[in-house]
């Protein structure tokens, strides 16, 4: 049966360093839950504590309420999948989908119709008695996945499992491994750097940088409403604009004033006056009557749109997608103005957090 | 908060590196330990320098020293020069029956130079059988006994090892390498210095500090060829069971300046050699130089020649052995009385040698991959101390190995001297460190994901160690247990210190028989261990096939 993962403070130690920061996650029964940041900010180590395989120096984790810090790993009742395959080169395909059944205790008769069925979903079946020397990275991660499914865990977890693949194959397996997921039920955490492949395969999401967890949410709402300044600059593109909020209006609105040149009205969840930075992705902003002036400077034609570079007036660079033009591309060196809609765009103060809407 | 606790420390790989620790501190730091201390003792047991003073000023002492210095210098120079030689010919020509001359290199190397000693003596000693040969004609050779004969036994057998391990760095050198040296407009001499020498060099250093420290530790060689040629090793003997009851104090100062000599030169290595370790990715090896009809045959004639001195020592072991003895004098009638002779004397001693080889090797087996588990998957929680502490062997001379053991264990509260155990303990110590190197590399290259692949599909960590990670050890190891195995069949230093009558081994049988001059029963015994070196070596061949062999 699938359960909820609950993790309250936890902190792992590597010496003085800290590299799981007190963090906290409530992860629901059979969602698809994904761990996202850039390189050597804790996710492995992280989804270590929840496998077992890392000491939990403090706070508390728990499958389905029950604390389970001191349960070893391989009583957890865990599936893992990992970054290089770990397939057991010893054994067939057949034998290493086998193995966690084998340890549960379950009888040989009953064991191989649960492999094959297991073989079949990940569409490997004819490779059953195949060694693992003989089969492709692909291959071999379609082992290393019905592996761990098979045992019918409560958890599935896997380690960046796509990015020893080429980028064809990683979107086919993506899709792969999240219809399993859905099928099976199986509450899955999941560990990756690559922020497209977390877009499109999560329930949800959380963004982490140095042990820390910056935001939780579900991709739409990470993607449009970043909480922080990194999540901003983690998750897309974002240009950054500076300027002041100098006065709040009437339903908490604030008056934001650009240095690039035009003052808008924003909706905020705080009043606050003072300096702050503005981000808007590159397809919120539009080509306009009047707005933010700017020269464009170079374009990229990429098919459904185009990549424009331009120089505002103090020489800060920005971009701007334009989609659905089907017109000729912009000169290079016209001036232009820029406009977007305040409701898309995030305001944050010098701390780095959100006080849009 | 016990629970805790014990969750966090009492696992069983904590339990494992006690027991190792604990084991090497009694089997080999203790004793060691208790060496050292008593060189800086005096009769009366106070702290002296007396026995270092004595050492460095008396010619007696100080002059093994300077033997050992110098036949180390000379056999590791001569043997390198032949042995890197030989290798380059073998692996970039065309060399006819390559592979049953690599072969015949390996048994040269797995065979004891004790044995070569012996031999020697019997074909250039006095009364031997070259010597009588060219007598008449008036030709003179020089006398083998003494510093000339040691040096020509170390040096067959120190060419086979390096052979071995130049060869093998001959053949890691990239292709492409040499081919851009040639392709920037190089000679072919001039890649030979610039480029294919070069890289090997790191190779051929480390390998010329380990035979110049083989050259020091050897035992059996100086004592039967040596006769007033005495070398450390000897000293260390002479000194402890010497002739006015022995100078316990000495024998450890001896010992220990042996033992700071390896280390200096172990440590030297370190770091000045190892640093420089070139590593190729070796996609594709050297081409093989096709020569024909004269060409070919001048390069394989040096090699054949070499080989053919080198094992020697092996063929008259095996000749005389069916000879019928005629007092100390070999007769030319075949005979099988020598073998009859042999296993009623010494059944034995053949039962003795092939049961304690074979029970250490199963200790070595077992204590080697613990031992490396622990050195590389847990470092840190005192692995690289068990590690240390495994290797220390590698510098003690098998002489001075065996006279720690005779002064830790010959009283309370480890009694053993005498017993089997005190042999095979020997035995098993003095072979981890090559085991422990060879499946630490194994260990490096299996992703530990493979051990939690295992656990997380809720087999037990213990049990995954033996059903995946030591399975998957076993391949890698094997091969070099068989090589410990060998070794130990051949082990003469430590045992000659340790036998008792009643767990007397071949090696010691032979060196028995040698002192008595009885060279047939010996040579008999020699011939056995040959076979057994022979066979063993058939079945590493075999089982290594596959994974590119070890020879
Ligand atoms: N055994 C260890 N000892 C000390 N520090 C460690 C150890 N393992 C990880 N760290 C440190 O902890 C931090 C988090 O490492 P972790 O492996 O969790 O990163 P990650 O987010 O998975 O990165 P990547 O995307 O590169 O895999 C890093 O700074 C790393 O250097
Ligand atoms: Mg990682």
């Amino acid at each position: 049966m699938s359960q909820s993962v609950s993790i309250k403070n936890v902190v792992k130690l590597y010496g003085d360093f800290r590299a799981v920061d007190n963090v906290s996650l409530d992860i629901r029964k059979g969602e698809f839950f994904t761990l996202l940041g850039p390189s050597g900010c804790g996710k492995t180590t992280l989804l270590r504590m929840i496998a077992g395989f890392n000491t939990i120096e403090d706070g508390e984790i728990s499958f389905d309420g029950k604390r389970i810090n001191e349960i070893p790993a391989n009583k957890r009742d865990i599936g893992m999948v990992f970054q290089n395959y770990a397939v057991f080169p010893h054994m067939t395909v057949g034998e290493n989908v086998g193995y966690g059944l084998k340890a549960r205790g379950i009888r040989k008769a009953d064991r191989s119709p649960k492999v094959k069925q297991a073989l079949e979903q990940v569409q490997i079946l004819d490779l059953m008695d195949r060694m693992p020397n003989a089969l492709s990275g692909g291959q071999q991660q379609r082992v290393a996945l019905a592996r761990a499914f098979v045992i019918e865990p409560s958890i599935l977890l896997m380690d960046e499992p796509l990015s020893n693949l080429d980028a064809k194959l990683r979107v086919q397996m993506r899709d792969m491994i999240r219809k399993l997921q859905t099928a099976l039920g199986i509450t899955t955490i999941y560990v990756t750097h690559d922020q497209e492949e977390a877009l499109a395969i999560s329930d949800r999401i959380a963004v982490m940088k140095n042990g820390h967890v910056m935001q939780v949410g579900r991709p739409d709402e990470i993607y449009r409403k970043p909480e922080n300044l990194f999540v901003a600059n983690f998750i897309g593109n974002s240009n950054q604009f500076e300027g002041t909020i100098d006065e709040i209006t009437a339903g908490n609105t604030g008056t934001l004033k650009l240095n690039a040149g035009i003052t808008v009205g924003v909706p905020l969840r705080e009043s606050y006056k003072g300096a702050v930075t503005v981000a808007i992705r590159p397809e919120y902003l539009k080509f306009d009557e009047s707005g933010i002036p700017a020269v464009i400077r170079h374009s990229t034609f990429l098919g459904d749109f185009v990549l424009y570079e331009l120089e505002l007036a103090d020489g800060q660079m920005i971009f701007v997608n334009e989609y659905g033009n089907m017109g000729a591309l912009r000169e290079v060196g016209t001036h232009v103005h820029l406009s977007f809609v305040p409701e898309y765009v995030s305001v944050y103060k010098e701390t780095g957090e959100v006080i849009s809407c | 908060m016990l629970r805790k606790l014990r969750h966090r420390y009492l696992n069983f790989w904590t339990i494992v590196t006690l027991c190792l620790i604990v084991f090497f501190v009694v089997a080999l730091i203790l004793p060691v330990a208790q060496l050292f201390l008593n060189s800086f003792k005096d009769a009366e047991g106070a702290f002296s320098l007396e026995s270092y003073k004595t050492f460095f000023t008396k010619k007696y002492y100080y002059q093994a020293l300077q033997h050992s210095l110098w036949i180390g210098v000379v056999s590791t120079l001569v043997s390198t020069g032949i042995g890197v030689f030989l290798a380059y010919i073998v692996t970039r020509y065309n060399v006819w029956g390559k592979n049953v001359l690599k072969v015949l290199f390996l048994v040269g190397l797995m065979s004891p130079p004790f044995i070569g000693a012996y031999s020697w003596i019997i074909l250039l000693g006095r009364g031997g059988f070259i010597t009588n040969l060219l007598k008449p004609i008036g030709i003179k050779m020089p006398p083998i006994y003494g510093k000339t004969g040691i040096i020509l036994v170390f040096s067959l057998h120190l060419s086979c090892y390096v052979f071995r391990y130049v060869s093998a760095a001959f053949k890691g050198i990239d292709s492409s390498l040499e081919e851009a040296s040639e392709n920037l407009g190089a000679s072919k001499f001039m890649r030979l210095f610039t480029v294919t020498l070069p890289v090997v060099i790191p190779t051929i250093t480390s390998v010329m500090i380990i035979v110049f420290m083989r050259s020091l530790a050897d035992f059996g060689t100086p004592l039967l060829i040596g006769e007033g040629y005495k070398t450390m090793p000897v000293m260390v003997y002479n000194a402890y069971l010497g002739d006015m009851g022995g100078n316990k104090a000495m024998a450890g100062t001896i010992s220990a300046i042996s033992v700071f000599l390896s280390i200096g030169l172990l440590l030297v290595q370190k770091a000045y050699i190892a640093r420089k370790n070139y590593r190729m990715s070796n996609l594709r090896p050297p081409k093989v130089i096709e020569l024909h009809g004269w060409k070919r045959f001048l390069v394989t004639l040096p090699v054949v020649i070499w080989v053919f001195i080198a094992l020697l020592p092996q063929l008259t072991v095996i000749v005389t052995s069916f000879l019928k003895m005629n007092g100390p004098m070999f007769s030319d009638q075949f005979s099988f009385s020598n073998y009859q002779i042999a296993f009623k004397s010494c059944g034995k001693a053949i039962l003795h040698t092939f049961t304690y080889s074979t029970i250490a090797i199963v200790f070595v087996i077992l204590i080697g991959t613990f031992t490396s588990y622990v050195s590389v998957r847990r470092r840190k929680q005192g692995g690289t101390l068990v590690d240390t502490m495994a290797m220390l062997p590698m510098v003690i001379p098998g002489a001075v190995f065996g006279i720690c053991y005779i002064m830790a264990f010959n009283k309370p509260p480890i009694v053993i001297c005498g017993t089997a155990i005190v042999m095979v303990l020997a035995l098993v110590v003095r072979r981890l460190p090559n085991t422990i190197r060879s499946s630490v590399g194994v260990l490096e290259s299996l992703d530990p994901s493979l051990d939690e692949a295992s656990i997380s599909l809720g087999v037990p960590a213990l049990k995954t160690f033996f059903v995946i990670t030591a399975r998957l050890m076993v391949p890698g190891i094997a091969a070099g247990a068989v090589l410990s195995w060998i070794s130990s069949i051949n082990e003469i230093s430590s045992s000659l210190l340790l036998y008792a009558p009643k767990t007397v081994t071949m090696p010691v049988a032979i060196y028995t028989f040698v002192s008595q001059n009885d060279y047939g029963q010996a040579a008999a015994m020699g011939t056995i261990m040959t076979v057994a070196i022979v066979i063993a070596l058939t079945v590493v061949s075999r089982m290594t096939r596959k994974s590119g062999g070890i020879i």
